[in-house]
């Protein structure tokens, strides 16, 4: 699929995404939980076929941010712009161009995968025969043709985090977040997914905002942030990190960067 | 977005929660089950001892099982009402609502949505309990039984915003036996579904204006009411005005910005 033709159900009743805006951007994003501070002054952007790796220790903030961006909740202070439009003043228009794979599974496990499919289709007011022919396109792509009528029960955790990357893209985004998407998954399950996200980046045009704790997702011709104790420690072209930290490679950037000062 | 993409989030939300109940067939059986054992076995041993005189909308003396029947009818839009709230929880806990949240359509829309998809189950529900109530001569006059959607309709909607107002407030699923020692029961049995007022105003005054301000005592006479060719104006009146409370509460609580679900991040 061309990236040109990438374009939500619901458009028609947004303008078209501006190609000059950039897919995501935060800006001195700041947000806390009653006293504890959970993001503080967080800044990055994200452009169209981009994948920048969010990484950070468990408790880094990064589940914390992908709540925010996808407007569980409402950010305290700073902004969050997706293509151009702030998440608080816009919701509809930004929320229609997200996917998102969040870390913890969310599919209905009594329901079939096209029943799974069909009920996320739905919740972007997308008709059915349309719904039908992406299930078909994605579900081919994640190589689960033979299991749409399956319950998603029956499925192993990988198959059913392929699910979810192809639920995630049935509405057609431009943005893609997927937070410690290959947690628990085994090695070929979780090569399938970084392959297949790759594939998406190159061929779509797609934006993609990829969270982990695990440094060996990190690509060395890519971009990361590292995120530490809700704030932004590094980001930019792995190499550039890699230097500026001073070290020989990105986990030893990672170690002294996030590393706590002695006494 | 257009009416249309509206049309079709409604519709996949209400088909979504049909296949939930069709895939629980426990959940259908014992919803079913529940009043039914009231009805044969209660009303059956309590027929003698709890006379009820001639009050609207019965035009002469009825039997203690007709007198209960809207009651339980009550029963399950108030059990089912309770049950969505229970998979508002459960679905927050397991992960599954943030694919609800995370809809570009507007928040209070979704959860109009998931509130009439729970009342269409209700509803189905109360027909077959009456269908098989028909068999122990719980025989309301034909038109009945269609005067009395529109009452089962807002008495649901009324009982289901209750429970979406509840799973914005509770934060666990453990804490949702709570709700059935201090919701369901104290409405239920607080309440003209098992005995008129009139009978609880002479045993204890306090008690009768307890039971005069639930709401569910308005939606079982609503009902009442309905199935007998009546309009209850009062009732109809005070169940609307608790639907806008209880739902206004429930979107308040579910806002991003405001709500229960923005601080109860916070306390995680």
């Amino acid at each position: 699929m061309q990236a040109t033709e990438r374009r939500t159900e619901t458009e028609d009743t947004a303008s078209a995404p501006r190609d000059d805006a950039l897919a995501l951007e935060v800006a001195s994003l700041s947000h806390a939980f009653g006293d504890r501070a959970a993001l503080s002054d967080v800044s990055f952007s994200l452009r169209r076929g981009e994948r920048m790796v969010l990484l950070g220790l468990n408790g880094a903030g990064k589940t914390t941010l992908f709540s925010l961006i996808t407007r569980l909740y409402d950010h305290r202070g700073g902004a969050i712009r997706i293509f151009g439009r702030e998440i608080k003043e816009q919701p509809s228009e930004a929320l229609a161009r997200i996917g998102v794979v969040f870390q913890q599974s969310t599919l209905d496990l009594d329901l079939t995968v096209a029943q799974n499919l069909f009920y996320h289709a739905s919740l972007h007011g997308i008709a059915r025969s349309v719904a039908a022919e992406r299930m078909k396109h994605e579900i081919e792509r994640v190589g689960l043709s033979d299991r749409l009528r399956d319950k998603v029960r029956e499925l192993s955790g990988g198959q059913r985090r392929r699910v979810e990357i192809a639920r995630a893209l049935l509405h057609r985004p431009q943005l893609l977040l997927l937070d410690e998407a290959t947690v628990g998954l085994d090695i070929a399950s979780r090569q399938f997914l970084i392959d297949h996200v790759r594939r998406l980046c190159a061929e779509e045009n797609l934006a993609v905002l990829w969270a982990t704790h695990l440094i060996d997702e990190v690509e060395t011709t890519g971009k990361v942030i590292v995120l530490h104790r809700g704030k932004v420690l590094a980001q930019g072209a792995v190499p550039d990190v890699i230097r500026t930290a001073g070290a020989p490679s990105m986990r030893a950037a990672f170690d002294a960067l996030t590393r706590e000062p002695k006494g | 977005m257009k009416a249309i993409h509206y049309y079709r989030c409604l519709a996949g939300i209400v088909r979504r929660e049909g296949l939930r109940f069709l895939h629980q067939r426990g959940r259908f059986i014992s919803a079913l089950v529940r009043p039914l054992v009231w009805l044969l076995i209660f009303a059956a041993g309590f027929r003698f001892v709890l006379g009820v005189s001639i009050i609207p909308p019965y035009e002469t003396y009825v039997p203690y099982e007709v007198y209960i029947a809207p009651g339980l009818i009550g029963m399950i839009l108030l059990f089912q009402g309770m049950q969505s709230s229970l998979s508002m929880v459960y679905d927050r806990e397991m992960g599954s609502m943030r694919t609800l949240m995370v809809s570009p359509l507007p928040r209070w829309f979704l959860l109009v949505a998931k509130l009439l998809a729970g009342v269409v189950v209700s509803v189905l529900q109360a027909y077959v309990f009456l269908a098989i109530a028909y068999f122990w001569e719980i025989e309301p006059p034909p038109l009945g039984y269609l005067t009395v959607l529109p009452a089962l309709i807002l008495a649901g909607m009324m009982l289901g915003a209750l429970g979406l107002l509840l799973s914005s407030a509770i934060r666990q699923l453990e804490n949702f036996a709570g709700v059935m020692n201090f919701v369901i029961f104290p409405m239920f049995f607080a309440s003209s579904a098992l005995y008129p007022l009139w009978h609880v105003q002479e045993a204890s005054l306090p008690l009768y204006y307890v039971c005069e301000a639930n709401p569910f005592t308005h939606a079982v006479e609503l009902i009442r009411f309905a199935l007998y060719e009546q309009f209850d104006l009062q009732s109809a009146l005070v169940v609307l005005g608790w639907l806008v409370v209880f739902m206004g509460l429930a979107i308040y609580g579910y806002d991003p910005a405001r709500g229960l679900i923005a601080r109860r991040a916070a306390a995680e």
